[in-house]
């Protein structure tokens, strides 16, 4: 909402100054957003009288001019051809700031003469675009007449940002109302006396729906003269950005501005028939005066004579009965129209217009009445003519109502004791009307109705008298210790996240949506149709991702244009399988692509893979207490991964992590020029710890050495490690405490489809040393385990 | 009979010159060994007549004491020669960079959210969570957004198909505007007084310089008995000086709009202009004081409770959101709010925080 402060004090008398204005407005909630004074900005522009405009001796175009100034003859350079002997134009002395490029003016030498200054286009002043030649100016202004008093400008403007429920203060008078009620001024009395009006109205007006137009009032008009308006409304209308068009039309302008008092005023001679307030038809057609046509749905409220719609009432008029230059005789509209109406046919049609704005926000009803009178008032002083009598269909509708309101509640809730007669000053001043005793009952003004409950009321009164006398209250813990603040998940994220990043994953955040196709190939190709954007911000971002990786690929893709081929990234956040709470979970994922380092004097780099992506996994799995050490391994990845080189963890049927390289079918089909290694750790999928307590198990330390004896077996390519590892450890599960392979190989000296297989074992004595035999006995029964378990041969 | 102390001279300076372990070895041999100087002159002892075995073989025994240490004592410093020689070609270049190892950095939103934690955790809030995907009731309706209230075409809400298991605004799926379905969830299932603070993430369809499709929010809702507007103001006041760590940090309260609370304030901080940038805190007599919006606020609207099942008769109290990423953005000075998203290691390693460093109460700032 945009004003001038003269605009305001056509409502409001007050001496405070444009900065108090301005500071009150922000504190009782109409925030300013932009100030704009213009008097300020134009000051250094003024008035010059051209007395000869001759051609520049070197240049063609250019001429050369000796314009008198306030203060003296002073020569310039001028290039506009429109520049002339005897005109007058702006002129822009050295040192002043051209607005539209902000340099400060410097006298030049152009082509060899002097230039001292410039006369000036509108596009140097901000005016318009126009610069194929300079301002001329009425001979009437003076020399020395500021710019923006030539142009009507002289007068600061305010904007301010309103929020959706102050629709009262969409008109200056509301504005000037409020900083009454915060001590800034008198609200000075309207003028809103019926006018001389004679005559019953040749339009007769009747209302069928009820619910969209509860009240109608119409006057006719006649033998009006629609030419210009007056140039204090030009003024007032061009400062706030509006363009005058013509009396009636600026008329209409004005009271919706000035009075949050929407109106219509149609060519009274192009309607056929008389007014009927109905519902619109599927297929009527309407020719708005926003230049659009229309082809309307059922259920908009109407304004339709005998020849169909000739408005959408509360949005937009139509060019058939629209005023023109030519107009004659005029009806007047001045309805109510149902908010949730408005906004519903305004949502569908797509027409933004003031009055939409305002009349789904909720106007006055009650000053529908009075505003038919302001603008009769304002037709009759502007374009002549006779008023008949208003012409009326409907009835006021119900606005009334009354809250309960105890003033001795206010500072239990607000935390502020403000005497009850403050309180009530203030309410009044806002026009609510108060009665009772201990318990007030409170009628809020016509013009509010957001007010609604006793918490409304408060506010009302806070507002007004100010939030800095709010006071500060602590509301730390009142226990000695705060309880513990994160949810198990929460925490879950927490440890992951900061397992991965020490391990030299660089966190990401990415979009919680993605490309369809992408999302397909990450979904084992099910469809998504339920994760799809209805009206997503692009066709690449327009599904729910059903797994994080694609945007890890992407990254590793998007930084290895950039010169990163190395990289390690993660991310802990939402991966989607349908729209219901449960459907989303929260994962921990994370790739390395390339090396893993970049090359290096002290050796060879490695290339990361599947290995590097499970220890990922694990360590994101142990930061979240998940018991990894029982869970098992089995090779059904989805089909994003290389399905030999992928892996789930999973306790039971509960999946803990994917890991493993991902496809390289999918790779190529990203653009990816790396081998890619990835997981996925689904961290609600991690089960509780059963311990409860702080404490952790006793450690025993033998006092005897531990001995390690090393074996070697050949065994089937297809065997596993792991099988291996537990055959070992199963030959003695007292004195074995571990087992692991320190050696894998194929090749030269392996028959095709053998591995060679090496690993230690520990053995732990406990009461006493073991003897060789024992030890024997030991070595014995592990290889017969493992030949057992795997049917493999011990090497020698 | 030879003269001790000749025999410890020569002995004496045959050692010091003796020029490598070899040779040193060679004269110990020849000194100490079984055929050795003073192992002979020893063993001539028996011999002796007692009074002179004793005078004498008290001398030997020193003599032998002597040249062994002496011995050893050339011994260690060959031997340390030696090292010192071996070191001098032992020499590395210490200009090079050690083996690499990667770090990875925590990103900026999820320090602020470790960071927001622990300042609420102080304070007695617990965190609660929500899902991403709501619900036409949860997003809008239970928050005082009627339908077809212009406020709720202030956010630029993604839609998703209805789920069709489901009736009415249920039904209708969307993803959440804010944080504040959070709020709904919680009381509806929960009994006051509460005191929660969630973070995630919100959507809205908006992309430019200052808008993202996906960003992140903060909510805390403090509901009980008397909770009024002064634990609001004192709850902000405190978060925000101590999430920027700046003790007098202004900060103002401004009236406004939220369909969900009523009264409603934006909260400001203060800042001061220095040269192109913006320095946040108190302005000195010298400065123009001005502000910077952060967050909106407000007591908690009694249709919110009531669609909670939560009598506003009898219980009250505020809640507020505020954006993560323009919070972090003040902190750290990151100038553009799209480079959070875009993953350039360059960026995340620059931004990026430490994570064996992590926020807990008694570190500042």
């Amino acid at each position: 909402m945009k004003f001038t402060l003269s605009w305001l004090k056509r409502h409001l008398d007050t001496s405070a100054s444009l900065e108090e204005i301005c500071a009150k407005l922000t504190a009782i909630g109409l925030e300013v957003e932009a100030v704009e004074d213009k008097a300020k900005l134009y000051a250094p522009f003024k008035v010059a009288y051209v007395e000869s405009a001759e051609k520049h001796p070197d240049a063609d175009k250019l001429k050369l001019c000796k314009v008198k100034t306030e203060k003296g003859i002073i020569q310039v350079v001028c290039g506009a051809p429109n520049a002339h002997t005897g005109m007058k134009g702006i002129f822009a002395p050295e040192g002043s700031v051209i607005p539209n490029t902000g340099d400060v003016l410097k006298k030049g030498m152009i082509r060899g003469v002097e230039s001292q200054g410039m006369l000036v286009s509108e596009r140097e002043m901000n005016l318009s675009d126009e610069h194929k030649g300079i301002i001329e100016v009425d001979d009437k202004f003076a020399i020395g007449t500021p710019l923006a008093e030539v142009l009507g400008l002289n007068d600061a403007t305010i904007e301010i940002n309103l929020t959706p429920n102050r629709i009262d203060a969409a008109g200056v008078r509301g504005i000037a109302r409020d900083l009454a009620a915060a001590g800034l001024g008198n609200l000075k009395p309207l003028d809103d006396k019926p006018v001389k009006a004679a005559g019953k109205s040749p339009i007769a007006v009747s209302i069928e729906d009820k619910d969209g137009c509860p009240l109608f009032l119409g006057r006719y008009i006649s033998d009006v003269k629609n030419g210009p308006s007056p140039q204090w409304m030009q003024d007032l209308l061009k400062s706030v950005g509006l363009r005058p068009i013509s009396a009636l039309v600026d008329i209409t302008n004005f009271m919706s501005l000035d009075a949050c008092r929407p109106l219509h005023v149609f060519d009274a001679d192009k309607i056929k028939g008389n007014i009927k307030v109905r519902q619109t038809k599927k297929g009527e057609t309407l020719e708005g005066l926003n230049d659009k046509t229309y082809t309307l749905q059922d259920g908009a409220v109407g304004i339709c004579d005998d020849s169909g719609v000739t408005a959408l009432g509360g949005i937009v008029g139509g060019v058939p009965t629209g005023c023109t230059e030519e107009t004659v005789n005029v009806f007047v509209e001045a309805a109510y129209f149902n908010p949730v109406r408005i906004s519903r046919t305004g949502r569908d049609m797509q027409i933004d217009s003031d009055a939409r704005y305002r009349f789904e926000r909720g106007v006055d009803p009650e000053f529908t009445v009075a505003g038919m009178e302001i603008a009769t008032k304002l037709i009759l002083e502007i374009c002549g003519g006779r008023a008949s009598e208003v012409v009326t269909a409907g009835a006021m509708p119900k606005w009334q109502r009354s809250i309960d309101y105890d003033p001795s509640w206010f500072a239990s809730y607000i935390g502020a004791d403000v005497a009850p007669d403050v309180q009530k000053k203030i309410l009044e001043t806002l026009g609510f009307e108060i009665s009772g005793g201990k318990t007030w009952q409170i009628q809020p003004p016509s013009w509010r109705s957001d007010v609604e409950a006793k918490q409304d009321i408060a506010e009302e009164i806070i507002r007004i008298h100010g939030f800095e006398h709010i006071p500060s209250l602590s509301v730390r813990s009142e226990a000695p210790v705060a309880d513990a603040a994160e949810t198990q998940t929460l925490s879950r994220v927490r440890r992951a996240r900061n397992a991965l990043a020490a391990r030299g994953l660089d966190e990401c955040v990415t979009w919680s949506f993605m490309g369809r196709e992408q999302a397909l190939a990450f979904n084992d190709n099910k469809s998504l149709e339920a994760l799809t954007l209805k009206n997503p911000i692009s066709s690449d971002l327009d599904v729910m991702r059903p797994s994080i990786l694609p945007n890890l690929i992407a990254a590793a893709g998007y930084n290895h244009d950039r010169g990163q081929s190395d990289v390690a990234l993660c991310e802990v956040g939402p991966a989607f399988k349908s729209v219901k709470p449960e459907g989303q979970a929260i994962v921990a994922a994370g790739i390395r692509a390339g090396n893993d380092s970049a090359r290096h004097w002290a050796g060879p780099v490695r290339g990361t893979d599947a290995y590097d992506a499970k220890a990922d996994a694990f360590a994101a799995l142990e930061a979240c207490g998940a018991p990894s050490t029982s869970a098992q391994i089995t090779r059904d990845a989805p089909s994003y991964y290389h399905p030999g080189r992928s892996g789930v963890l999973r306790l039971g049927p509960n999946v803990l992590a994917y890991f493993g390289e991902i496809h390289p079918a999918i790779l190529d089909e990203m653009g990816i020029k790396t081998s890619v290694s990835g997981f996925e750790v689904f961290l609600q999928n991690i089960p509780e710890s059963k311990k409860k307590g702080t404490e952790k198990s006793l450690l025993k330390i033998e006092p005897l050495q531990a001995v390690s004896r090393d074996f070697a077996f050949m065994v089937d390519a297809k065997v596993n490690a792991e099988d291996i590892v537990k055959a070992a450890k199963s030959a003695d599960k007292n004195l074995i405490t571990d087992a692991y392979i320190f050696d894998v190989y194929t090749g030269k000296g392996v028959e095709p489809g053998k591995k060679s297989v090496a690993f230690a074992v520990t053995i732990q004595p406990r009461e006493k040393s073991l003897t060789d035999a024992e030890l024997e006995e030991i070595s014995r029964k592990i290889v017969g385990a493992v030949i057992a378990k795997t049917g493999g041969t011990l090497r020698s | 009979m030879i003269d001790i102390a000749s025999l410890k001279a020569e002995l004496a300076s045959q050692i010091s010159t003796a020029h490598d372990l070899k040779s040193l070895d060679d004269l110990r041999v020849s000194a100490l060994g079984k055929k050795g100087k003073i192992t002979g002159l020893m063993s001539a002892l028996g011999q002796m007549d007692p009074e002179e075995r004793k005078a004498k073989g008290q001398a030997l025994n020193e003599l032998k004491n002597e040249i062994a240490a002496l011995i050893a004592k050339q011994e260690s410093a060959l031997k340390r020669q030696e090292m010192d020689g071996r070191l001098a070609n032992e020499t590395i270049d210490i200009t090079l960079s050690p083996r690499p190892e990667r770090k990875g950095r925590i990103h900026p939103i999820s320090q602020t959210i470790d960071e927001l934690v622990t300042i609420f955790g102080s304070m007695g809030f617990t965190v609660a969570e929500g899902p991403d995907i709501e619900d036409d009731w949860h997003n809008f309706t239970a928050l005082n957004f009627p339908p077809g209230h212009p406020a709720r075409e202030m956010q630029d809400t993604f839609f998703l198909p209805d789920d069709t298991s489901e009736k009415g605004e249920r039904a209708k799926k969307v993803l959440r505007t804010h944080t504040s379905p959070v709020q709904i969830r919680y009381m509806s299932a929960n009994k006051p007084p509460i005191k929660i603070v969630c973070f995630g993430r919100t959507y809205r369809s908006d992309y430019d310089m200052t808008h993202t499709p996906m960003f992140h929010q903060m909510e805390c809702l403090y509901i009980g008995k008397d909770v009024n507007m002064g634990h609001l103001k004192g709850c902000l006041t405190d978060f925000v000086q101590a999430f920027f760590g700046i003790d007098d940090l202004p900060v103002r309260f401004r009236p406004s709009f939220f369909p969900f609370t009523e009264p409603s304030a934006e909260v400001d901080i203060g800042y001061i202009k220095k040269g192109d940038g913006i320095q946040l805190g108190k302005a000195k007599d010298s400065e123009e004081q001005r502000w910077l919006e952060i967050l909106g606020s407000g007591m908690v609207h009694p249709n919110v409770l009531k669609n909670c099942g939560i009598d506003p008769e009898e219980y009250q109290g505020f809640a507020f959101g505020m954006g993560l990423e323009r919070a972090t953005m003040l902190k750290y000075g990151i100038p553009d709010l799209r480079t959070f998203f875009e993953s350039d290691v360059r960026w995340l390693e620059h931004y990026g925080f430490d994570p064996l460093n992590r926020p807990n109460t008694a570190t500042k700032g």
